[in-house]
Parts: structure tokens; C-alpha cells; sequence
């Protein structure tokens, strides 16, 4: 047993709105740059519908991801080693440009500098890849709220799948049926195919941590990663030539506080913590033959933390006491194995995702409520999670490899909740019927309840920090993206004004935290760049100045 | 003027290109990258790459036999003048016309997909001038071996000349004596080696043959580099940050 440890985040996709904050403040902190202009390391899907890039998800089409080989052992999609570097040429199946969305921006200057006339000027919209004037087309969510209708909502791969299989043939009304956003990041895969398929093996996982990066000075811009991952979140800097990829906020991360997705959420669905996990295993349970088998074989891996077993080897590979701690009151680590509501996604990538989701029941209660039902009743709801076989199907198609049972598990377990607490809520006696009919105890529906519901901040954020112990006074190695044009740019050259050696992103957020802390305004700007807020060390509280542009500043 | 060309600028072009390659590899990690524009555009460039790339490929080995071999070796294995002639004609205009179609492709696509035009840099336009020339040149040699009697055999001209370089004793003679489409052939060849450190072609230097022999999981730990570079000798931290650099 070889114990790791590794962040992870659960997203509860109940309370997703799909308000898409997530995905600004993650673009304003990563990838508001040129060259990146179309990436989102965080995007938020309406589903059904056919994601981003476009039906990502058809793998037969993207050959992301692992395949279980007929000896038994798994390979990359795309195949052998040998294979791979044959047609490293040109990469099989990347995705175009056009699979994401060509970027654009307004001619905002024509509103103001149009010649007076008859006409109102328009502010037309130029492509930010050749300057001209282009048709807007499709975005990184364009299907939002089903925009576009069944005829684009009947592109997702899922809902083929679906359709495909259900012997009995319902008519797909998808407005009617159902509707939930997924938000995603980079799923820090325990068993990385991007990883598998770099050449230059560039992009790594942290051991501390197990945050995957790419390093970017030795990527060399093969494009293979982009091929290889099957959730396509690994995405090709056009101006740079190189790979880049979400970072799991790794320097908010490493002085303990979330993400800048989580911590902006607003549906304050984002949970951060640490699982201990048996590094040894991986592979063997990323092996298993049946794909269904794939969720359980993942759980397996997570390792109890009260275990003294467990907690003598973590302690024996180096993972530091508060580490241990950590993983004992992670907040991940209850949802997914402990009352195990929060599910991979598509484990059947054979990636092993880090990033685990609550499956949503209110498309159901939804549908309940405007059949006129009790939504909330116990024996209402559980009827319908049994009646309502597309929903399930389909999130059974997301989170386990088609396999219903384990999703409508986990549909009553939150229903059961809901119902519980409504009871206590009016007043009446806990009904211990309830939990015991989805196999849980009174207590631990309270304590989910607390952890789901109420969701307080720090118990949704359980983030133990990074050890000096373990790196060298926190410089960094390989920042992933602190380079020229990088968000983490903040250094002039080496003879230029302010020579040296940029300061470590670590440190700097570690010192903006702590001035916050102590100082009397809510994130005081620096001095020094004001009119610039770094958004890595935002919380999320108030609006510091320099977010937005002075009222009294238009001119 | 012969030993200028065939004495002096060939160890110049050594000098640069050996001293470039080694200047960006230590100052220039961020920037050496293929600068792949699949994304823009893809359907010509699936085949127009590999044609090139491949092409090229056997273009190298062919040189490889071609320089290093000394006629003698190829003699005593029964290989006759010309069976072997015959043998390299074949392949290498085979290979040579896929090389040129490839990179012919290639430029009618980077000029034709707006965005990868865009893309161009001063820096690409010079190195394909160059690239083609070399090729263009190659091919020449090729077919003006063939059609004229009076060329002279570059196993016996370009190759101890290609040779004596390496023991720092150019037989200038040697390649004086060789044809005119040899001598063009070779000036732009070095000419592209030239700049071969300073251009994107650099990305043929870290061909990722690793690939084969690494383990697919790679863990690197937080600490294992300080900074964006893995250390270098000398370069060693010494706990001051102001000795670091
Ligand atoms: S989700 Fe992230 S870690 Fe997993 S394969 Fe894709 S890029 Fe790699
Ligand atoms: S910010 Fe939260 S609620 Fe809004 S789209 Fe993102 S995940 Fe959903």
C-alpha cells in the first residue's frame, strides 16, 4: 500500500443555477490572455446538450481516454506507444478550433467615433483569431437553458445513447423531461491519459497534492495530451504553442483557501478536500473489466482515514500530520464514501476523475411539482425515481457507466433527506423510517443534511495548507503558467527595473491574505499596481477597487 | 574562394549551429515548441504533414549512407557503383518529390488559411525560403546527375570532403572538385543549419523517442525543482536569493 494524497472537489449539482460565474472568474484569473482567448479550464454545460467542445463526450469520434485491451491490460484509446509517435505528424483527432467556437470581440470603438447620421452605429462583432468581421456561430455554451432546441439538445452523445437503448420507445420531449447544468474543471485524474500521452512527458502530478500541471518549458507543443483526455480539458495556447490546462487554483490551494471557481460559486455547491488514496492500486482498478464495476473499483481506492492502518502508512510516505486531519474531516471524502452520494464522472474513461458529482434530483421534484404531486413526500418521490427511467438513465449514463442502480441509490438517499428534514422542519417527529428505508441512521442523515444544506464555509473547504518542510520556502517548481503573457507575469527582466527573481506565487498570495486578514478595508489593493486586483487572492468578499472601473472615471 | 566556402564557413556553421542550439536549449525552454497550427486548420495539414515529415525522414537516413559511408565499405560487400546508384536515385527522388510536395502543401496552406497565415512569422517565411532552397537544390542534384554524364560522383567529392571536416583536415580539393549543383546544394544546406537553431525547426531536437521507454503515471513532487528550470550545474542555489541568479 502506497498511501497519496490528493485534493479533490465534489460539485453538488442540485444547487448549480448555472449562473456561470465559475467560468468568468476562472477565465478572469487563467485565461484572459492571447493565444487562450477560447479556453475555458472552467465551463458550465446545460444538459442535455453537446458540452464543450462539441459532443466531447463521443469518444469514438475523439478516442480520449483508456481502453480495456483483450489481455486484460488497459492502453490508450488512440494505442500503443509506438503508434502514437507515428503519427505524432499530425495529431489524429484534435479538435478544431471550430469544435470549441471561434473567440470573438465587439468593434465597441465604432459606437463612439461613427460619424453622425441617419443610422444608429453598431459595435459588429470581429473574430479575435483574424481581426475580421465574423458570424457569430456557436460559444462555449450556446446550447444554454437548451438554447437551440431538440434539434441541438439531440446531438449529445448521451442522449443518442439513451435513445438508442430504451427498448421502449418514450418519446424524447426534452423540454418537458428534464434539464441541469454541469460545471467542469479538470477532473486531476488519478490515472491521467493525458499524461499517458505526452511525449515529452511535460505534464505531471504532483505528489503532494495530486494536482496535474503541465510544465510549460518542457512541453513542446506535440498536442497529444489534447487527443488523450477524454474530457478534453487540456487546451492548445495557440500563441504560445503550448498545453494548458486548469490548476486547481494551485496557488490558493497550497495556503489553504479553495479555488477561485469554488469560492465564487454561487450556488456554494463546491466542496474541497483531501482524500487519501492507494497509490498502488491504480492502475489494477482502472483495469477492471466491466465498466460498471469502474465506480466501485474507484471508491476502493479511497482509503479511510481513521483507519489506524491507513494513517500509520500515510504517516510512513511523509504526508504530514495535518494532511491526515484534513482527510479525516474532508468534506469529499463523507460524500463519496461515507454516505456515498457524490459520483465520477464517466468512470467508464477509465481515468480514475478526482472531481465527483451529486447527481441532481430536482429535475424530478420539478416535474412532480408540475404534475401537481407532493413533491416532497418520501413515497412520492421514491415512486418517481423509479418511474422517471430517462432521467435516471441518463444520469446513470454520466456518472456510472449506464449502471441505474447505483444512481437511483443515491436519488433516494437525497430524497429521503429532503423528506426527513421537511418533517422536522414542520414540526412533526422525525420519522426514523425514512433514513432506515435508504440504509442510513438518523444521525448521519443530520449530518449529511448539515453538510449538503446548510454547507458552511468551512466545512465545505477543508484545505490543509502546503508544508515549507516540503518545498524549498515556497518558490515553486514548474508554475505552470507563470511565463510571459501568463497570469503569474508580474516580473520585469532580468536588467529591467525590478531585476531578480520573480516572487513565488505562493508567497504573494500568502502575503495579500494576510495583509486582508489584518487590514481594515476589505482587500486593499496594492499600492503599487492599483487599478489591478489579482483575482487568485479575492475571496469573494465585497468589491475591492481597481474590480471595477471608477464611476467617476468615464469620460 | 574554395577555401572560404569549403574550409572557413562550414566550421562557421558548425560554430552557430552547435553554440545556438545549446544557447536555447539553456535560455529558451518556453520557446521551443513546434508551434503547431492544427488548430486553425487540420484536413491539409493531416496530410501534408506526415508526406513532409516522413519524407524527410528518409532524406536524412539517405544523406547518413550517403556522407558517412565511405565507397569502399559498400565495395567490399559486393555493392556495385551502380547498383548502388541506381538504389539511392530511386528512393531518394521518391522521398525528395514527397518532401517537396509535402512542403509545398504545407506553404500553399499556410498562406491560403487565413489564420495560420497570421500565425507567420518573419522569422517561418525566412526558414521556409531556406528549407525549400535546400530541398529544391537536393532535387537538382538529383536529376542532373542523372541526365548528365559529365557530373561528377559525390562519393568520391562531397563525401571525403563531408568526412575530413570532422578531423578538422578539410579536403578543400575534394570538394572543388565536385559539380555546380553540388556546390549550391551544399552552401544552402549549411545555410539552413545556419538557422536551423534559431527557427521553429528546432522542435526536431527534442524528438520525443523517450516516449517509449518512460512510465505512463509521471509524479513529480512539489520541491524535487525550485523555480521554472530544472537546476544546472553550476547553477545551484545557495540559499541567498540574491546569489541565486
Ligand atoms: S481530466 Fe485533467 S487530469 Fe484527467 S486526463 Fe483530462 S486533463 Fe488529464
Ligand atoms: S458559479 Fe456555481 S451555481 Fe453558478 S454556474 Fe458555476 S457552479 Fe453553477
Amino acid at each position: 500500500m502506497k498511501v497519496m494524497a490528493q485534493v479533490a472537489m465534489v460539485m453538488n449539482l442540485d444547487k448549480c443555477i448555472g449562473c456561470h460565474t465559475c467560468s468568468v472568474t476562472c477565465k478572469q484569473a487563467w485565461t484572459n490572455r492571447a493565444g487562450v482567448e477560447y479556453v475555458w479550464f472552467n465551463n458550465v454545460e446545460t444538459r442535455p446538450g453537446q458540452g464543450y467542445p462539441r459532443r466531447y463526450e463521443d469518444q469514438d469520434k475523439w478516442r480520449g481516454g483508456w481502453e480495456r485491451n483483450r489481455r486484460g491490460r488497459i492502453s490508450l484509446k488512440t494505442g500503443g506507444r509506438a503508434r502514437r509517435l507515428l503519427s505524432i505528424f499530425a495529431s489524429p483527432v484534435q479538435p478544431e478550433l471550430s469544435d470549441y467556437y471561434e473567440p470573438w470581440t465587439y468593434d465597441y470603438e465604432n459606437l463612439t467615433r461613427a460619424p453622425l447620421g441617419d443610422d444608429f452605429p453598431v459595435a459588429r462583432p470581429k473574430s479575435l483569431i483574424t481581426g475580421e468581421d465574423m458570424a457569430i456561430t456557436w460559444s462555449a455554451n450556446w446550447d444554454d437553458n437548451l438554447g437551440g432546441g431538440p434539434s441541438a439538445a439531440m446531438l449529445d452523445p448521451i442522449v443518442e445513447k439513451v435513445r438508442r437503448e430504451s427498448e421502449d420507445k418514450i418519446r424524447f420531449d426534452l423540454e418537458r423531461t428534464f434539464m441541469f447544468y454541469l460545471p467542469r474543471i479538470c477532473e486531476h485524474c488519478l490515472n491521467p491519459s493525458c499524461m499517458a500521452s505526452c511525449p515529452s512527458g511535460a505534464i505531471y502530478k504532483r505528489e503532494e497534492d495530486g494536482i496535474v500541471l503541465v510544465d510549460q518549458d518542457r512541453c513542446r507543443g506535440w498536442r497529444q495530451c489534447i487527443t488523450g483526455c477524454p474530457y478534453k480539458k487540456i487546451y492548445f495556447n495557440h500563441k504560445s504553442g503550448k498545453a494548458e490546462k486548469c490548476t486547481f487554483c494551485y496557488p490558493r490551494v497550497e495556503v489553504g483557501i479553495p479555488t477561485v471557481c469554488a469560492e465564487t460559486c454561487v450556488g456554494r455547491l463546491r466542496y474541497i478536500g483531501v482524500f487519501l488514496y492507494d497509490a498502488d492500486r491504480v492502475t489494477e482498478a482502472a483495469s477492471v473489466e466491466n465498466d460498471q464495476d469502474l465506480y466501485e473499483a474507484q471508491l476502493d481506492l479511497m482509503l479511510d482515514p481513521h483507519d489506524p492502518d491507513v494513517i500509520a502508512a500515510a504517516r510512513n510516505e511523509g504526508i504530514p500530520q495535518d494532511w491526515i486531519d484534513g482527510a479525516q474531516r474532508s468534506p469529499v471524502y463523507a460524500l463519496a464514501k461515507k454516505y456515498k452520494v457524490a459520483l465520477p464522472l464517466h468512470p467508464e474513461y477509465r481515468t480514475m476523475p478526482m472531481v465527483w458529482y451529486v447527481p441532481p434530483l430536482s429535475p424530478i421534484v420539478d416535474l412532480l411539482a408540475e404534475q401537481g404531486h407532493d413533491a416532497e413526500d418520501a413515497g412520492t418521490l421514491f415512486g418517481a425515481i423509479e418511474a422517471l427511467r430517462i432521467p435516471v438513465e441518463y444520469l446513470a449514463e454520466l456518472f456510472t457507466a449506464g449502471d441505474t442502480e447505483v444512481v437511483t441509490d443515491v436519488l433516494r438517499k437525497l430524497a429521503a433527506m429532503r423528506s426527513y428534514m421537511r418533517g422536522i422542519n414542520l414540526g412533526k417527529d422525525p420519522d426514523d423510517s425514512i433514513p432506515a428505508s435508504v440504509g442510513m441512521t438518523e444521525e448521519s442523515m443530520y449530518e449529511m443534511y448539515r453538510l449538503m444544506a446548510i454547507a458552511k464555509y468551512d466545512e465545505r473547504y477543508v484545505i490543509p495548507t502546503a508544508h515549507t518542510e516540503q518545498a524549498h520556502d515556497l518558490e515553486e517548481m514548474g508554475c505552470s503558467l507563470d511565463f510571459d503573457e501568463g497570469p503569474g507575469m508580474y516580473e520585469s527582466g532580468p536588467v529591467g527595473e525590478a531585476s531578480g527573481r520573480p516572487v513565488p506565487m505562493a508567497v504573494e498570495t500568502f502575503h495579500a491574505l494576510k495583509q486582508r486578514q489584518e487590514s481594515d478595508t476589505i482587500a486593499a489593493p496594492d499600492p503599487q499596481r492599483s487599478g489591478q486586483v489579482n483575482l487568485l487572492n479575492w475571496d469573494g468578499l465585497g468589491a475591492p477597487d481597481g474590480l471595477f472601473p471608477g464611476k467617476g472615471d468615464e469620460g | 574562394m574554395n577555401v572560404v566556402l569549403w574550409g572557413v564557413y562550414p566550421y562557421l556553421v558548425l560554430v552557430v549551429f552547435f553554440g545556438g542550439l545549446i544557447w536555447r536549449y539553456r535560455y529558451d525552454q518556453f520557446g521551443w515548441t513546434t508551434r503547431s497550427s492544427q488548430l486553425y486548420e487540420s484536413k491539409l495539414l493531416r496530410i501534408a504533414s506526415p508526406l513532409f515529415h516522413f519524407g524527410i525522414l528518409v532524406v536524412v537516413v539517405g544523406h547518413f549512407i550517403g556522407l558517412v559511408i565511405p565507397e569502399s565499405w559498400t565495395d567490399a560487400i559486393g555493392v556495385s557503383e551502380h547498383m548502388y546508384h541506381v538504389m539511392a536515385l530511386s528512393l531518394g527522388a521518391v522521398a525528395g518529390i514527397a518532401t517537396l510536395a509535402g512542403v509545398a502543401l504545407l506553404i500553399y496552406r499556410r498562406r491560403k488559411t487565413g489564420p495560420v497565415f497570421m500565425a507567420t512569422t518573419k522569422n517561418d517565411k525566412l526558414m521556409y525560403v531556406v528549407l525549400v532552397a535546400a530541398i529544391v537544390a537536393g532535387l537538382a542534384t538529383t536529376v542532373v546527375s542523372v541526365f548528365d554524364p559529365n557530373v561528377t560522383n559525390y562519393r568520391e567529392t562531397v563525401s571525403p570532403w563531408f568526412r575530413s571536416l570532422w578531423v578538422l583536415q578539410p579536403d578543400v580539393d575534394a570538394m572543388a572538385a565536385a559539380s555546380t549543383s553540388f556546390h549550391v546544394h551544399v552552401v544552402v544546406g549549411l545555410a539552413l543549419f545556419a538557422i536551423w537553431p534559431f527557427t521553429r525547426l528546432v522542435h526536431a531536437f527534442t524528438a520525443p523517442l523517450h516516449y517509449l521507454f518512460r512510465p505512463y503515471i509521471v509524479y513529480r513532487s512539489r520541491d524535487d525543482v525550485p523555480g521554472t528550470r530544472a537546476a544546472r550545474p553550476g547553477w545551484d542555489p545557495v540559499g541567498t536569493r540574491d546569489r541565486d541568479r
